[in-house]
């Protein structure tokens, strides 16, 4: 297998193009990924939410979590020789296959979710309740945010997971980049798997590092502690010892005081959330 | 259940190779990654270039990786030893993480009366945070044999003997007890190994014990 092969194969005007070519197989992918998370996410969220708020149904989370042991490829299998024969459509081999990707996306997002909002500290619950918050309030405006970067690095593993388990549904006809694998195996094409293979992996690489940039920027200051080290950094250029600039008198009034208010704040939750060990957060703290 | 009974003896065989392309992977990955862990949890700054770079060999899908391994490794698609490599690859970036997050949760005046009764820095790592690490450790690896063991079964795609097989002939012949007769035995595997490891853990840590009764 040399390099020169594998070039040929990607420079090849005719795998850029028509049903098999790379950007609808991409697309198609994508597509697949893209539903399944949706559906995914509609199911778990409330339901990891609720579970995480009330506290009750907890056995819900363990029980997704122990059907994580069966193997996905039996279950895609399973899934296609009993929901396949009942759908006359060409739709036979979408539906369960997206039917089993969301089998698959659901017990991390439903873990995830209710580890993000079962984390979150009472203290800060209490005292949301003692300022007059609704139910809901609470919900949506304390654990959330709380709960968004476990919940978050839970939506980056559901959809590694969905991208992996959608190119092994390509042997069960699903499109996408599994075609390549699985029709180069077919017909001995050993070049186009391994290009099926490298565009998958890429893929996934991709769709993993825009989801760690999202994290980056969606999990608010406060929690993600990057709120806590602008405020010590400003309070240290504020320190009229180390910079006696003109200003400098205005700004260390106000700024050490809110960098105390910043860091109380942030405090709690950043150790919430390094005790349960979000990927993460805790590289960064 | 007849046909399952009929075929016993393929079935323990190809479990057999299953428990091995699972099993090897998890006692190599855990030797790779107890020192990288060490590693990681000694050095913030190599912590964070260690942990991204087993995350993202962690990323590809294993599929992908079963096909790209033989060109990388000089060896043959059907080699079992292409299953072996990438298994090992997924146990280092999971359990890295965890030896590490392990060795860390280790209390700290634990750690200051080891030096002071004169451990030196690889003798207290041995004596005194691995041992207490294990319970961290044990609970990573569980995960990580689950993981292994489902994702062995993919191999059967590409043609590598053991419970996959099952799946995948079981589809081919639209015969769906031989796919739930492979997925049942894949679920008792992932139960074996699951217990070996939880009672090696409670052997290996006797204190947990004590506390308890």
């Amino acid at each position: 297998m040399s390099l020169s092969l594998i070039w040929g194969w990607f420079t090849d005007p005719a795998n850029w193009q028509g049903t098999d070519g790379v950007p609808n197989r991409v697309l198609e992918h994508l597509f697949y990924t893209g539903l399944t998370l949706l559906i995914a996410l509609v199911i778990a969220v409330p339901l990891g939410a609720w579970v995480g708020h009330s506290g009750r149904l907890r056995w819900l989370v363990t029980g997704a979590n122990a059907a994580r042991a069966i193997p996905t490829l039996g279950l895609l299998f399973a899934v296609s020789m009993f929901v396949g024969p009942l759908i006359k459509s060409d739709l036979a081999f979408v539906i369960p296959s997206i039917t089993v990707l969301v089998l698959l996306a659901i017990p991390p997002l439903l873990s995830g979710t209710y580890a993000g909002i079962d984390s979150v500290e009472p203290a800060a619950r209490d005292a949301a309740r003692g300022m007059g918050m609704t139910g809901w309030q609470v919900l949506s405006k304390v654990e959330a945010p709380c709960a968004l970067p476990l919940f978050l690095s839970s939506l980056r593993s559901a959809t590694l997971q969905v991208i992996a388990t959608a190119t092994i549904a390509a042997s069960v006809s699903l499109g996408g980049l599994g075609r390549y694998l699985i029709d180069g195996l077919a017909s001995r094409d050993y070049v186009e798997m391994v290009c099926g293979s490298i565009l998958v992996a890429l893929l996934a690489l991709v769709a993993d590092g825009v989801l760690a940039v999202i994290e980056k920027r969606a999990v608010s200051p406060g929690i993600s502690g990057r709120a806590t080290r602008v405020a010590r950094s400003r309070a240290r250029n504020s320190d009229p010892h180390s910079e006696p600039d003109s200003d400098g008198a205005d700004r260390t009034d106000p700024d050490p005081r809110q960098a105390a208010l910043v860091g109380s704040r942030s405090t709690g939750p950043v150790e919430a959330t390094a005790a349960t060990g979000t990927p993460s957060e805790r590289d960064r703290t | 259940m007849t046909w399952a009974l009929d075929h016993l003896g393929e079935i323990m065989s190809r479990a057999g190779q299953h428990a091995w392309l699972a099993g090897v992977p998890l006692v190599l990955g855990l030797l790779i990654a107890l020192p990288l862990g060490w590693l990681a949890a000694r050095q913030p700054r190599l912590r964070a270039v260690l942990l991204t770079s087993t995350g993202l060999l962690y990323t590809i899908p294993s599929l992908a990786l079963f096909i790209l391994l033989p060109p990388l490794l000089g060896t043959k698609i059907l080699d079992p030893v292409n299953v072996i490599v990438a298994m090992t690859v997924y146990t280092v970036a999971l359990l890295t993480r965890t030896v590490a997050d392990g060795l860390s949760s280790v209390d700290g005046s634990t750690r200051q009366a080891a030096v002071a009764m004169g451990y030196g820095s690889f003798a207290r790592f041995r004596a005194v945070d691995l041992p207490l690490a294990v319970p961290v450790i044990a609970a990573g690896l569980r995960v990580a044999a689950v993981s292994n063991v489902s994702i062995v079964s993919v191999a059967s795609l590409i043609g590598i003997s053991q419970l996959g097989y099952f799946l995948t002939d079981g589809y081919a012949r639209s015969f769906p007890t031989e796919v739930w007769v492979g997925i049942v035995a894949c679920l008792l595997l992932a139960l074996v190994f699951d217990l070996v490891i939880q009672v090696v853990s409670r052997f290996l840590t006797p204190w947990t014990r004590a506390v308890a009764t």
